[in-house]
């Protein structure tokens, strides 16, 4: 009783669960015969936002700017090159050992790909239940009784638990994945791509689920995505990246009707939407994403950008809050 | 490189998904036309109906989309058309007309003949689908020397012509680098540049904005709508992306389990849909500007293509089916039929049979 | 909520079958699918058997010169009193050997012989191999490429000629063989072992244990081992065919098993020169090996396709 009032309080405050500052990670690229580092790969470049309890944030983007590394970084699966993540006011890159374990229970990971995200040896319950045994929460009946708990929760039944991944589907395995995310009771879950390899009809099961989750445990989301329909069905605030760097971050409604930024515009006009009687304007960028071992200069999405002026090579745009709670990297942009 | 793109920075286009459509003229004689099409693959763990019993006419210059899940047999139909279906999958019946030619009567040597000049088709992964140890522009060049029979220099002319012709930058240099050079959306446009090299009358486009980013992707779009325009080809769009389906085609197939469920006009697809299954498709997909607070749900998941459910293979899926209390639909296969002038439709809830009366037959 | 989950479960049932099935238990399936590999499998379970049995089956002792024991000549032809060889004379199915000793009691002990030296070199490679690849695939950095230099070093040598070399400074003799057999065959499993240990490591269900929670400990032999040495399975089928075909060389060299071991590189050697006047001494040691050789093969085949990872996806 006291717990829930407790939590009712928290998530009616919107406290910030999780604060990234000036999260940058580059991977070296080595080459010769000692292996000396040639340059780096600028996957994700100073970048800075905040989760409230409760909410979902998307980060989308295309291919290789950076999003997916994001998230591994966050959950020290990749180890960051600097920056800090404070997750409940706990800085995670000071963590080691015991401490780190510990505070794994409370951020989980939701996996793209439902093949390879179960080991195809193990029986499904004994996934689920791996993050309980690793932490040795109670005795096996109760890891037991704990994961079929879970198991239900998803949609899947008790006698599912002694079967192989490969006797399911692609939707069921997502489902399953999700069960192992949640069976450690995480407070914050990182979704990575939870729906873009499955089919469309499977795609509203799965997230149909993480929203019923979401009210049931109050759970935090960062929803990593690239497909902004699905975006928009989930969101709570939308942060977009490009090459490394955000360069817009707003509340779902006023990202989506009023973006400030030329790379989102240029986005959402690109998405092909399932209605055939729509007309609409649609800005088609020139061009592809450059490297991001060697990115323009200035702002990096000056090349493709249809408004860029000379300032725009030459100085990188700060990210800002232009309007109220509404951030934006552009110089055009007001 | 930055002057070349900063030049021709942007198209500003207005998209319409309204514009252009062409009506089905009953008159005309189809250009493509399959029936009863049986594709089965012989495995071991026993025989994979992945296309069973498909009929599909495809008129001069229109875009046909066919629509279906992973494993609902839309690729594997257009493979049958190229004839590229390989050991152990096998056409087991049917018929391909193609310009008044039956394709499966052809010898492998007449059927060469026909790809790549009168039918060409694009893939999903473009550069896989190019062969790695050979320049782009030769590749290009290629097919100008093999079926028309030009010279090295001219096919490169021409090849490098195209180029220009798909939008890319500098195509006298371009033409001279390696698959791996390009990116994905640049491999997709000489992919796009070989397959209209010789303007075809059929473009069998098979996913090909699927593996690409949301701003090549619709560079991709505009381009194929521009080219087959101009070239005067029908286009056969696969796809699972109803967005991408709303925006290019003119008539759409949707296919489930191997077989054709709904076949119209793109706009009564949307405004008037009438299967089951078409109708669970278009409402569990997050449209953007339209927030739903819950997304439709289909349960279950596709069947086995092995051991597919006896009747309508739609039917363990199937909500209506619960809601009108069916029992045929376990049991009998319902047929396609012309429920209304130009929409077809495989659904109980729509024809009647001696003993029984559809709950749907007199909606339309 | 509850119902609507409630409902999608019950549409799941239908999609599955009522037992479940592992991926060994589909392995197995594939393989008995296999005739070829039934065959090599048909193959080596008579040939285990007459490992196992080699005392009891054989008429003769393999050591026992049968001189004034029966009347026999020496590299005398077969008799088989089936094929109408006179009952007077005593049985010997595959004749006499150079030192009057019953050859087909020989050729069984061979095989006793044949298969230890198949398997103990083989598991001693793989033990070695599957350290030094596991190591160097999942830490990397400099641990990787030192251990694989060494590899690379081992690998630039002919495989037999490297045994040889080390057969000669240890000196000759079965152990000896063994080892340096062994030793040559360590760099193809740990390179196996190293790339596969590659691929499994950036596997989302690695990630997941990470994420969970897991150490290195439970990463590396909880997740990434078992699956990483499935391939190994199939090149140590094979590797144990190679095993006894460098065994029988070096043996037929002098540098292997010394007489009088029944051992059928050896059995080989001793009458290379009777070809012409003794055939059958030579035919059947040389069959003996090209059989068990054969059946390793086709069973390691059988094993590469069966658990080949593409196909147990596709199907259920």
């Amino acid at each position: 009783m006291e717990t829930k009032t407790l939590k009712a309080k928290s998530s009616s405050s919107k406290m910030d669960l999780v604060r990234v500052k000036h999260l940058t990670k580059y991977f070296p690229v080595r080459s010769g015969l000692f292996q000396r580092v040639v340059a780096n790969v600028q996957a994700v470049d100073d970048i800075s936002f905040n989760i409230k309890e409760g909410e979902t944030l998307s980060l989308v983007g295309e291919s290789g700017c950076g999003k997916t590394t994001v998230g591994r970084t966050m959950l020290r699966l990749i180890e960051p090159t600097s920056g800090s993540v404070f997750f409940d006011n706990q800085d995670i890159f000071s963590l080691h050992g015991a401490e780190l374990k510990a505070m794994r229970r409370h951020m989980q990971i939701i996996f793209q790909d439902p093949y390879a995200s179960l080991d195809p040896r193990v029986p499904i319950g004994d996934s689920v239940m791996e993050g309980l045994t690793l932490h040795k929460i109670g005795v096996p009946q109760e890891r037991f009784d704990m994961m079929v708990d879970v198991l239900h929760k998803v949609g899947l039944e008790t006698y599912h638990a002694r079967r192989y991944p490969h006797e399911f589907s692609g939707g069921q395995r997502q489902r399953i994945g999700i069960a192992r995310a949640l069976a450690l009771q995480p407070r914050f879950i990182i979704c990575d791509e939870p729906v873009s390899a499955l089919d469309v009809s499977i795609q509203s099961q799965v997230l149909n689920i993480l929203k019923d989750l979401q009210q049931e445990f109050g759970l935090t989301y960062l929803f990593i995505a690239h497909n902004l329909s699905v975006v928009e069905h989930i969101s709570d605030r939308v942060a977009v990246m490009y090459l490394g760097k955000m360069v817009e971050l707003a509340n779902r409604e006023t990202l989506f009707s009023d973006p400030l930024h030329p790379y989102t515009k240029a986005l959402l006009t690109a998405i092909p939407i399932a209605d055939p009687h729509l007309r609409r304007e649609r800005t088609i960028l020139k061009g592809d994403v450059p490297s991001p071992i060697n990115p323009p200069s200035g702002c990096r999405f000056h090349p493709r950008c249809p408004i860029a002026v000379e300032q725009c090579s030459q100085q990188e745009p700060e990210f800002r809050e232009l309007k109220p709670n509404h951030w934006a990297a552009c110089w055009r942009a007001e | 490189m930055a002057c070349e793109t900063h030049l021709t920075r942007v198209w500003l286009i207005l998209v319409s998904n309204e514009v252009e459509r062409v009506v089905t003229k009953n008159n005309a004689a189809p250009l493509l036309e399959i029936k009863h099409l049986k594709t089965h693959f012989f495995t071991e763990d026993g025989v994979v109906r992945a296309v069973d019993g498909v009929d599909l006419q495809v008129f001069p210059g229109e875009v046909v989309g066919l629509v279906g899940e992973s494993g609902c047999g839309k690729s594997v139909t257009s493979l049958s058309i190229m004839q590229l279906i390989s050991a152990p999958g096998k056409i087991v019946a049917g018929e391909i007309t193609f310009e008044g030619q039956n394709l499966l009567e052809l010898s492998e040597k007449e059927m060469m003949k026909i790809r790549g000049d009168r039918i060409s088709m694009i893939f999903q992964q473009p550069q896989t689908s190019l062969n790695p140890v050979f320049q782009a522009g030769d590749q290009v060049a290629e097919v100008f020397r093999i079926h028309q029979k030009l010279q090295d220099e001219e096919a490169w002319e021409q090849a490098v012509e195209l180029f220009r012709m798909v939008g890319i930058p500098a195509p006298e240099r371009r033409a001279k680098s390696y698959p791996h050079e390009m990116s994905g959306g640049m491999a997709q446009r000489v992919m796009i540049a070989m397959a209209l090299a010789l303007r075809p009358n059929l473009l069998v486009a098979d996913e090909p904005t699927t593996a690409l980013d949301v701003t090549i992707q619709a560079q991709i779009i505009q381009l194929i709508q521009d080219l087959r325009k101009e070239v005067g080809a029908a286009v056969i769009l696969i796809t699972h992306d109803l967005g991408v389906v709303a925006e290019m085609a003119e008539r759409v197939a949707v296919m489930y389990a191997g077989q054709i469920v709904e076949m119209t006009d793109v706009i009564s697809l949307f405004d008037k849909t009438f299967h089951p299954y078409t109708q669970g498709l278009i409402g569990s997909i997050p449209v953007l500007g339209k927030v739903k607070e819950r997304l439709e749900v289909i349960p279950g998941s596709v069947p086995n293509l092995v051991d597919l459910p006896p009747g309508c293979r739609f039917a363990p899926r199937c909500r209506a089916r619960m809601e009108y209390g069916l029992d045929l639909c376990t049991k009998v296969e319902p047929q396609l039929i012309e429920y209304q002038p130009g929409h077809q439709v495989r659904c109980w809830l729509y024809q009647d049979t001696e003993e029984y009366k559809a709950p749907l037959k007199d909606r339309g | 909520m509850t119902d609507k989950t409630a409902n999608l479960a019950n549409l799941d049932k239908e999609g599955l079958s009522l037992k479940s099935v592992s991926l060994w238990q589909i392995t197995w399936r594939r393989l008995f699918k296999r005739k070829s590999a039934l065959l090599g499998l048909g193959i080596l379970i008579v040939l285990v058997f007459i490992a196992l049995t080699a005392q009891w089956i054989s008429p003769y002792d393999p050591y026992q010169v049968l001189i004034g024991i029966e009347d026999v000549d020496m590299r005398q032809a077969p008799c088989i009193h089936l094929l109408g060889c006179p009952k007077d004379q005593p049985q010997h199915i595959m004749g006499i050997d150079g030192n009057v000793r019953d050859q087909f009691s020989r050729l069984l002990y061979g095989t006793r012989l044949s298969l230890m030296v198949g398997l103990t070199t083989v598991s001693f490679a793989i033990i070695i191999g599957t350290i030094l690849g596991a190591l160097s695939g999942y830490f990397g950095g400099w641990v990787d490429n030192t251990i694989m230099r060494v590899m690379d070093v081992l690998l630039a040598f002919p495989s037999l000629l490297l045994a040889i070399a080390i057969v000669t400074v240890l000196g000759p003799g079965l152990i000896n063989a063994l080892l340096a057999i062994g030793i040559v065959s360590i760099p193809a499993y740990a390179r196996v072992v190293r790339s596969s240990v590659l691929s499994v490591r950036e596997m989302d269900y690695v990630s997941a244990t990470r994420a969970l929670g897991g150490n290195n400990f439970d990463i590396l032999f909880k997740r990434i081992m078992p699956n990483a040495l499935t391939p190994l399975i199939v090149q140590g089928t094979l590797g144990i065919a190679t095993a006894i075909l460098d065994a029988a060389a070096l043996s037929f060299l002098g540098l292997g098993a010394q007489p009088p071991t029944p051992e059928w590189g050896q059995m080989l050697s001793a009458e290379r020169n009777q070809v012409f006047t003794a055939p059958h001494l030579v035919f059947y040691p040389g069959f003996a090996i090209m059989t068990t050789v054969l059946a390793f093969n086709l069973l390691g085949d059988g094993l590469r396709d069966a658990l080949d990872p593409r196909l147990a996806h596709t199907s259920k």
